[in-house]
């Protein structure tokens, strides 16, 4: 436990380093969850009765998805891990007295806890302080914002687990490049990091619902901003813990797999 | 001329090398537009219209900035990585060759695989031309092609800045991907939706309105202006101030050595 633990706070104060690129990361950010706000406003204005959850609900999922991008998005994938099984250096983290699978689960993890560390702050922060209902408000009670941190760190390591599926299916192909694109783009639909889950038809919505996928950042942004609570919140967060149980061990299987016929080129 | 064709087809023989990573880049490519194509079918059959636009309105607009900014990203692509090409000592080889840098630039990377992108905003195109139910008259037409042409320039200025930032940074920044990124996922609509500041911000900063907005007001028939119809010609003169920014961080680059 104590070398996992090491190797998170590694990684954490690495991904600290980089603070030129995280306040330019936040300007990005702020100004995207602004443009999707302004968008979601004309549509809003046009029909307010079509729109499936209140506005300031809306609001709250909106900055806390830009505010928490680093955590729930499909995107960081750890380039070394590719370069490492590509190049055949996964022979020296073979070596290694650990296990892995859970050295590169805690090093996605950790990578993911220091950019979001970095970033979420100033956006939080400007967010609250916007006119409404533009702003993040107040999750309704201590309970779901509890249960808003729960599902959080949940979703986290739902993504982090689909990312390793993704890692060792470069054992077979090599080049991570089509795998990694066609991944992010279907995620990228499903979990709702595009339009929210609630704007989809309400047929199509109640099975993407019960994807993994929907248990990254769709369960959490809604329990906080209060679009789900009470027994669909609980209901929900047992699913995310069902599907995390089930990529790990899909992960875990596959990784051993792909070991058992891993040829290492070169030396 | 010539030698651009060369490089062309040397990059058209290498990507197709790979073959099967190459089919599956393209069919990613295809497959993230494809999601955004389903974001604005899912928004519009909730909510049928968005400031007067109806759907066949906003497919059209969306696939006119998919084909410009495909086209862009596919032969400009060498700017967009640039970062590393300073980064590894690239750009010194190419400033002792005696040929343009930015040409060299231009050619250093073709992207086919972006192919995806551009089939797919193809298709969406073809269909919102029928469905739109406008009457291709001579200058509909013309303005179209005007719309595209500078739409393709004004992308690839965003790409030449982020490449010009560079010789500042050292690192690309981020914070372009707003205009560039941005332009392509939030140009899906027609920028007024965003409300009157964001729609002079897209006019007079980042004239991404001038192909995308005015002139789509000409092609469905909401102005009769001819002003609106060649409102693309100033957005294809954003080309001239990016240039000269890129000359600007030409002559400030000091190699960091390899």
């Amino acid at each position: 436990m104590k070398k996992y633990k090491s190797f998170l706070r590694i990684r954490f104060i690495n991904g600290l380093q980089y603070r030129a690129a995280a306040y330019a990361g936040v300007a990005t950010q702020f100004a995207w969850g602004f443009m999707e706000l302004l968008m979601f406003r004309a549509f809003y204005k046009a029909d307010p009765s079509a729109f499936p959850m209140e506005f300031s609900q809306l609001s709250s999922y909106i900055w806390l998805q830009q505010a928490f991008l680093a955590l729930f998005m499909t995107w960081f994938f750890e380039n070394d891990i590719f370069e490492a099984i590509a190049r055949g250096n996964v022979a020296y983290e073979l070596v290694r007295p650990m296990n892995l699978y859970n050295m590169w689960f805690v090093k996605n993890v950790a990578s993911r806890l220091s950019r979001a560390a970095l970033r979420c702050m100033p956006i939080l922060l400007v967010a609250f302080h916007l006119p409404r209902p533009y702003n993040i408000s107040l999750p309704d009670s201590p309970a779901s914002f509890l249960a808003f941190l729960v599902s959080m760190a949940l979703g986290t390591f739902v993504v982090v687990a689909f990312c390793m599926l993704v890692y060792i299916t470069t054992f077979y192909t090599l080049s991570p490049l089509g795998v990694k694109i066609i991944s992010i783009s279907l995620v990228d639909f499903l979990s709702g990091s595009l339009i929210p889950l609630p704007f989809l038809p309400d047929g199509i919505r109640s099975v993407v619902e019960l994807l993994p996928f929907a248990s990254i950042q769709n369960v959490p942004l809604r329990i906080y901003s209060g679009n789900i609570a009470g027994y669909e919140a609980a209901l929900s967060i047992v699913l995310q813990i069902f599907w995390l149980l089930f990529l790990i061990a899909l992960g875990r299987l596959t990784l051993a797999r792909a070991l058992k016929k891993v040829v290492v080129q070169g030396g | 001329m010539r030698l651009y064709l060369k490089y062309f087809a040397i990059h058209l023989k290498s990507q197709l090398q790979y073959r099967t990573s190459f089919i599956l880049t393209t069919l990613g490519q295809f497959l993230i537009s494809f999601s955004a194509f389903l974001t604005i079918y899912f928004m519009f059959s909730r909510f049928h219209t968005v400031e007067g636009f109806s759907y066949s309105e906003v497919l059209l607009c969306f696939g006119i900035v998919l084909i410009s900014f495909s086209t862009a990203e596919c032969f400009a692509r060498g700017f967009d990585t640039f970062a590393s090409m300073i980064g590894n000592g690239e750009f010194d080889r190419i400033m002792v060759r005696p040929r343009n840098e930015i040409f060299q630039v231009l050619a250093s990377k073709i992207e086919f695989s972006r192919a995806g992108r551009f089939v797919q905003a193809l298709i969406i195109f073809i269909y919102a031309i029928s469905a739109s139910g406008i009457y291709w008259s001579m200058d509909k037409f013309l303005t179209l092609l005007l719309m595209m042409i500078s739409g393709v320039v004004i992308f690839s200025g965003l790409f030449i800045i982020y490449a010009g930032l560079c010789f500042f940074t050292t690192e690309g920044l981020e914070f372009i991907n707003i205009f560039t990124d941005g332009g392509r996922e939030f140009g899906m609509y027609p920028f007024s939706i965003y409300g009157k500041e964001v729609l002079r911000f897209y006019t007079y900063v980042i004239p991404l309105a001038l192909f995308q907005y005015y002139p789509f007001l000409y092609l469905t028939g909401r102005v009769q202006s001819v002003m609106h119809m060649l409102a693309p010609l100033p957005g294809i003169l954003f080309i001239v101030p990016c240039l000269v920014f890129w000359k600007l961080g030409v002559r400030r680059y000091k190699s960091i050595g390899s």
